[in-house]
């Protein structure tokens, strides 16, 4: 046993995986060999990929053994004690990848995260860029490259730090066939400096797999073969290993399955179906289609044929009227194209290239709406779909939900409803990217049927090679551009290639030697040597905790938002801009209430009392009550806030002193503003009392209070709210938009796939969300200093107290604010989910239950619990204290202790919910 | 009639997603739920508790009948502080009211020699502070007056102010603040809604596939718009039949189907301008702050937190402009007052009015929008 494990990369013994009730590994056991190329070879949803996230170490091991290079992966100490050994390219273009940063900056991010020192980081991304040929562009954003180029800069990311394993997950899909070439010779050369270095590749281009030292063919979560691809060969009797796969197959999934007849095309000689005239998109400064021409008749199958950001897709989006042509022009059905015109639409179906139909619904749930949206009358409809599932072998799938099915069959179904309302023209992007061969032969069966028998246009893109083949006519794009457009056999002819992928590539090095905007990899770099400063990597690593790798995600995350400029904008302007709102909008000083009286005496006294009203500031009067239905029928529509009643005989009684009353009706619905008119009420009924005109009378002398009653406003003596309530807005906006930045900075790398770096390489947790949150502590405080500034000059609140402490406190505030929207996102999965959640979890406790309207003191019930929860509670103090009380540091140390204990509770609790592997 | 049936089938999908997805089920029942008793229990209008200290120099029968007289709910039991102690416990914030009896104020009562007794007052405990202090010194008045009424012979005060509260005899937080809750429920959440469906179809590619089949925009909005304002509908009867009449105890005056109309016009405005976010932002962190930029001034300065009377003049009138102020205020009328459709018919137009123009300026722009999203 010992002895094999020598010269074995990975040995996998029963590993079983599921997600949920699906099975994507199913008792797998499996040696791969060391310091050779491996190929995994399957279609899609296979288990390709989970297998090789468990042996990369990012995902949970669920049952079984994964031994890699001699460690045992279930275990955390042997499992990050050898991920410094391995590189892990996730699958999809540059998934790990960040688009906003530069060739050189993504390259220095992995370098900092395996702990490379300044001198030897630069000297490894020289060399790596060299050799890749990207030295010219180094400073280019990453989502500005070409597919083959980003996929090259992946794998400088990954070898910096010299793997003895390195594993790429589909790294060709989607890649012109040129760039492909170019990557292989790449990692060819790669292997020649390194030669005990381990290469596991998984594919789904069969042609590139006979290049391979070693294959593993999988299917159903099964290994259904291994061995060398001549063995393979060998054993199922076949010339290629795309036919030795499909002879691996159960005989089940073969039902059926027969090699591809096509049938030829009856040209009529109408006129073309689909007509484009210089066709030209731009984007900015971007041609994305450039001056693309072509007829297409009726019943033919054209072909579109390029790597992934050629123009295709931006094309058939001017073709359907989804996007307007920025030059030339195009007819559909004899007709130009109009976005408004519903009857051509009505004849055209549409399949995007990704998978568009409704996940959640079942398969006769989406057929039904789109025959619905088509208004199929209802038993033709009936009808209709039963011919549909029975002839895409739908029928057996009927009430599974979409998002349930395999892929291929989802393909079949997307067609299926596309087609619902019998159109003329089919227009198919990449309608089979990621479907297994088998599957994509049953597709290009149906489609065959369509154009032969129903006479259908179908215009389809992909970027398969044996599927462009079967086209009756293709176009091969690039950049844009149409290099060349004809039958493929001629397109082969033309070039005197052996196939059409040679002569693709061919046509592509032709147009690459005219513009330089491609290097074409040159051959010279293989004699670059190795590097001595290869063996001098840090021997001492920082196990739990390293400056150098925090740091790492602080610069990216930095470079990111400084060049996500709306973001960035939003966070700073947006923050100013609630300021503002709240700052002006929300005041208790309750003004320009509305009053309307009833006077049923009208005498000396009676306009007395009521011109006391009147001189109040707060109180605007409104036309005189009629009778009392005229005075319920005011309150009740809200036109006046108060009303008041003055009696008869209110003047006679008083001065014969005998007692009387004044009744007021208090619009009640908003019980604030109710007290607050009470009060003014009893305010200006004293006054009145205290008239000298009315105490003339003697009788009311005895009335007053027999002692001052002074009320001494303290901090404000004018009683404005804005001195409390612009420093508690401070603390609002320093909850709200930090909380929501930090808590989407986290879950968009769940969501967009390079949380992966967090679980194959040496960052720890605690690194990870330390370096994150720095940067959103950085704009918290600049937005601080922002508003800070905007209260004392707009608002003209001047800071009585002391500004170390309140900028202390502001730093430990934002810190726990932060803090809050990483606890939110370490159990949020989506964007959307998360962002919801840091909205209701923030609004209602900022303004509601943290001491902003109402002191905390007199908040009970479930807001009291929601409140003491939220840090806001204790920066309030702080902020009003140093604002408006004049209170310095000894006077809030109790308060700046409270808010200082959320900082290590809340990054406690993110780092037991985030995880280190994906489950 | 075609329309109106795509209509109808589309928006049967939007219902058939949102009950699939239980985290946004969970966050509707949440807003609906607990987040209206939190509000209703929170008390939060009203002068409930507060803090009271009192520092006695007089040490004398009325000083103890004055600290006596501050009862709860109102106020909680007065805790006896020395004069030297009141600087710092006023400016950690343990104390909203502090007050202060002289030396000797019993016998200058008696006396007729109108001592001076402090009431100090945190001014930056704002609803608590004006209400409180009048209170306060309500009380305080009340019982020298009874005090020295006693002592000496009975006058009874000539002019009293009898005062009644309309609609809300006891100005209970709950009653306010429950309902308050449902209306800013509803717009925090009709809002992301609808954003979130038109930005999650163009993330997943299906608004393309949308677009290219005989259906317009309108068509596609529309469906938007009645199955989000349905499920809101639906969540709004509920809660306020359930948590806010028979759960909080709030009667309620007016017509709940009345108010139910009001619910949908507002839901339309919301949706609508959920809609009109939707196009303008590109992804979803976008949509996300463009959201919190819209929805929290809506509901800050609608009136449900603080009155509409206190806000600036400027303010004043550019929220009259805004269908959340026009909806708290048609809430008030028809739930609090009993007011009628002859009433409210102005506001209910007004918001119909505005939610036309989001979703009109949604629809020109959701073909464009769309083709720049990938």
């Amino acid at each position: 046993m010992k002895d094999s494990r020598l010269d074995t990369a990975v040995h996998l013994e029963h590993v079983t995986h599921a997600y949920g009730h699906v099975l994507a590994l199913d008792h797998v056991s499996l040696h791969i060999p060391k310091s050779c190329i491996v190929g995994l070879i399957g279609p899609d949803g296979v288990g390709k990929s989970s297998l090789l996230s468990l042996v990369s170490g990012a995902r949970k091991i669920q049952a079984g053994s994964v031994i890699v290079l001699d460690a045992d992966m279930t275990r955390a100490a042997e499992r990050e004690a050898i991920c410094p050994r391995i590189a892990y390219m996730p699958q999809g273009l540059g998934k790990n990848l960040y688009p906003d940063l530069s060739v050189r900056e993504n390259i220095e991010f992995f370098a900092r995260l395996f702990g490379q020192a300044r001198a030897e980081r630069e000297e490894r991304i020289a060399d790596l860029l060299h050799s890749t040929g990207l030295t010219p562009f180094g400073d280019r954003p990453a989502k500005k490259l070409s597919g083959g180029m980003r996929q090259k800069l992946g794998l400088c990311c990954a070898l910096i730090h010299d793997p003895d394993l390195l594993i790429l997950d589909e790294p060709t899909t989607g890649v012109d066939p040129l760039s492909r070439r170019q990557f292989w010779q790449l990692i060819g050369r790669m292997r020649a400096r390194q030669a005990e270095m381990s290469v596991i590749v998984a594919t789904a281009y069969m042609e590139e797999a006979e290049q391979f030292d070693w294959l593993v063919a999988m299917d159903g979560g099964k290994i259904l073969a291994s061995g060398a691809p001549l063995e393979l060969k060998a054993k199922t009797a076949s010339n290629t290993i795309e036919k030795a796969f499909i002879s691996l197959l159960p005989a089940s999934q073969k039902v059926g399955h027969r090699e591809l007849k096509i049938p030829p095309r009856r040209d009529d000689g109408n006129e073309p179906v689909i007509v484009a005239r210089g066709l030209t998109r731009r984007f900015g400064d971007f041609t994305a289609v450039d001056h693309v021409s072509f007829n297409i008749g009726r019943g033919e199958i054209f072909g579109f044929l390029g790597s992934n950001g050629c123009g295709k897709t931006t094309t058939m989006k001017m073709l359907t009227g989804l996007l307007p042509s920025t030059e030339g022009s195009a007819t559909l059905l004899g007709r130009p194209i109009d976005a408004e015109d519903m009857n051509s639409r009505k004849r055209v179906g549409y399949m995007s290239q990704s998978f568009s139909l409704y996940t959640e619904l079942t398969v006769r749930q989406n057929l039904e709406l789109h025959a619905r949206l088509f208004h199929l009358p209802r038993d033709e409809m009936e009808q209709r779909i039963r011919y549909l599932l029975w002839r895409f072998g739908l029928t057996h799938y009927v009430d599974k939900l979409a998002e349930d099915l395999p892929l291929g069959i989802r393909q079949r179904l997307s067609l299926a409803v596309a087609v619902v309302h019998e159109p003329e023209v089919l227009i198919l992007d990449e309608p089979t990217s990621g479907v297994d061969p088998i599957a994509r032969d049953n597709f290009w069966e149906l489609l065959i049927d369509l154009s032969r028998k129903n006479g259908v246009t179908i215009f389809v893109s992909t970027h398969f090679m044996n599927e462009a083949a079967r086209c009756d006519r293709v176009a091969l794009m690039n950049a844009g551009r149409v290099l060349a457009m004809d039958t493929p056999a001629n397109l082969v002819k033309a070039r005197g290639a052996a196939t059409l992928e040679q002569a693709f590539i061919e046509y592509l090095e032709e147009a690459e030697g005219a513009s330089s905007t491609r290097t074409g990899d040159a051959e010279l770099v293989t004699a670059v040597p190795v590097k001595t400063i290869h063996e001098v990597s840090p021997p001492k690593e920082q196990k739990y905790f390293s400056p150098r790798r925090m740091l790492a995600y602080t610069i990216r995350e930095s470079l990111e938002l400084l060049r996500d400029p709306i973001r960035l904008g939003f966070a700073l302007a947006g923050t100013a801009f609630l300021m503002l709102v709240v700052g002006f909008g929300i005041t208790t000083d309750v003004n320009s209430l509305s009053f309307a009286a009833l006077d049923r005496d009208n005498s000396f006294e009676s306009r007395a009392y009521l011109g006391e009203l009147r001189g109040s500031a707060y109180f605007v009067e409104e036309p005189p009550i009629k009778d009392v239905a005229d005075l319920q029928e005011r309150l009740k529509s809200g036109q006046v806030n108060a009303t008041v009643e003055i009696p008869p005989g209110f003047g006679r009684d008083i001065r014969r002193g005998r007692p009387t009353e004044v009744g007021v009706w208090i619009d009640g619905a908003m019980p604030f503003r109710a007290e607050t008119i009470r009060e003014y009420l009893e305010g200006v009924h004293r006054q009145f009392l205290s008239d000298p005109a009315i105490r003339g009378h003697g009788a009311l002398a005895d009335a007053t209070v027999p002692a001052d009653i002074e009320t001494r406003f303290r901090y404000n003596q004018d009683f404005d709210s804005i001195y409390a309530m612009v420093p508690s807005t401070i603390a609002m906006q320093l909850a709200l938009i930090p909380a929501i930045l930090m808590a989407l900075a986290i879950v968009r790398e769940k969501e967009l796939g390079s949380i992966t770096n967090l679980y194959v390489t040496p960052v720890t947790r605690l690194e990870f969300l330390l370096g994150k949150q720095i940067p959103y502590i950085a704009v918290a405080m600049l937005n601080f200093v922002n508003l800070f500034l905007m209260a004392i000059f707009i608002f003209q609140v001047p800071l009585k107290g002391s500004f170390f402490t309140l900028a202390l406190g502001a730093l430990i505030y934002v810190t726990a604010t932060t803090g809050y929207g990483m606890l939110i996102s370490s159990f949020t999965r989506t964007q959307i989910a998360a962002l919801f959640g840091t909205a209701i979890l923030t609004v209602l406790p900022a303004t509601m239950f943290s001491g902003m309207l109402t002191p905390i003191s007199s908040i009970t019930g479930f807001g009291a619990v929601l409140g003491r929860l939220f840090p806001m509670t204790y920066f309030v103090p702080i902020s009003v204290g140093t604002f408006t009380k004049g209170l310095r540091f000894a006077d809030l140390a109790h308060h700046l202790a409270m808010l200082a204990l959320f900082v290590p509770a809340l990054t406690i609790l993110s780092l037991l919910l985030l995880r280190k592997q994906e489950t | 009639m075609r329309s109106l049936e795509n209509i109808f089938w589309l928006g049967t999908k939007e219902l058939r997603s949102f009950f699939r997805d239980w985290v946004l089920l969970a966050f509707v029942v949440y807003s609906f739920s607990l987040a209206i008793i939190a509000q209703a229990q929170s008390n939060s209008q009203e002068l409930h508790n507060a803090s009271i200290a009192i520092v006695d120099e007089d040490h004398s029968v009325l000083s103890r009948r004055i600290a006596a007289a501050f009862l709860p709910p109102y106020f909680k039991p007065p805790v006896y502080v020395e004069e030297r102690d009141i600087d710092r416990l006023m400016n950690t914030g343990r104390y909203t009211f502090v007050i202060d009896i002289p030396p000797h104020f019993e016998r200058d009562v008696l006396g007729d020699r109108k001592p001076a007794l402090q009431i100090a007052v945190d001014a930056t405990a704002m609803v608590q502070a004006g209400i409180g202090s009048g209170y306060a010194a309500q009380i305080i008045s009340t019982e020298i007056s009874n005090f020295v009424t006693r002592s000496e012979a009975s006058i009874i005060p000539a002019v009293t102010l009898s005062t009644h509260m309309a609609f809300n005899p006891n100005a209970t937080t709950g009653w306010f603040s429950s309902v308050m809750g449902i209306i800013n429920s509803i717009t925090m959440l009709a809002i992301i809604l609808a954003g979130a469906a038109v930005v999650r179809e163009r993330e997943h590619g299906t608004m393309d596939h949308l677009l290219v089949m005989p259906l317009t925009p309108f068509e596609i909005a529309m469906s938007k718009i009645w199955a989000n304002a349905v499920i809101i509908t639906g969540a709004v009867g509920l809660s306020l039949i359930f948590i806010v009449e028979r759960l909080l105890d709030v009667p309620i005056a007016g017509s709940i189907p009345l108010f139910m109309v009001g619910v949908v016009i507002y839901l339309f405005f919301a949706t609508a301008i959920g809609l009109f976010l939707a196009t303008i932002a590109r992804t979803m962190p976008q949509l996300g702050l463009l959201y919190i930029l819209v929805a929290v001034p809506l509901n800050m300065l609608s009136g449900a937190t603080t009155p509409l009377e206190s806000m600036p003049q400027f303010l004043r009138t550019i929220m009259q402009a805004s269908p959340s102020t026009h909806f708290v205020a048609y809430a008030q009328a028809i739930l609090y007052r009993g007011a009628g459709l002859e009433i409210v018919w102005p506001r209910f137009a007004a918001v119909a009015v505005i939610g036309g123009i989001f979703l009109a300026l949604a629809i020109r722009r959701f073909r464009n929008s769309s083709a720049y999203s990938s």
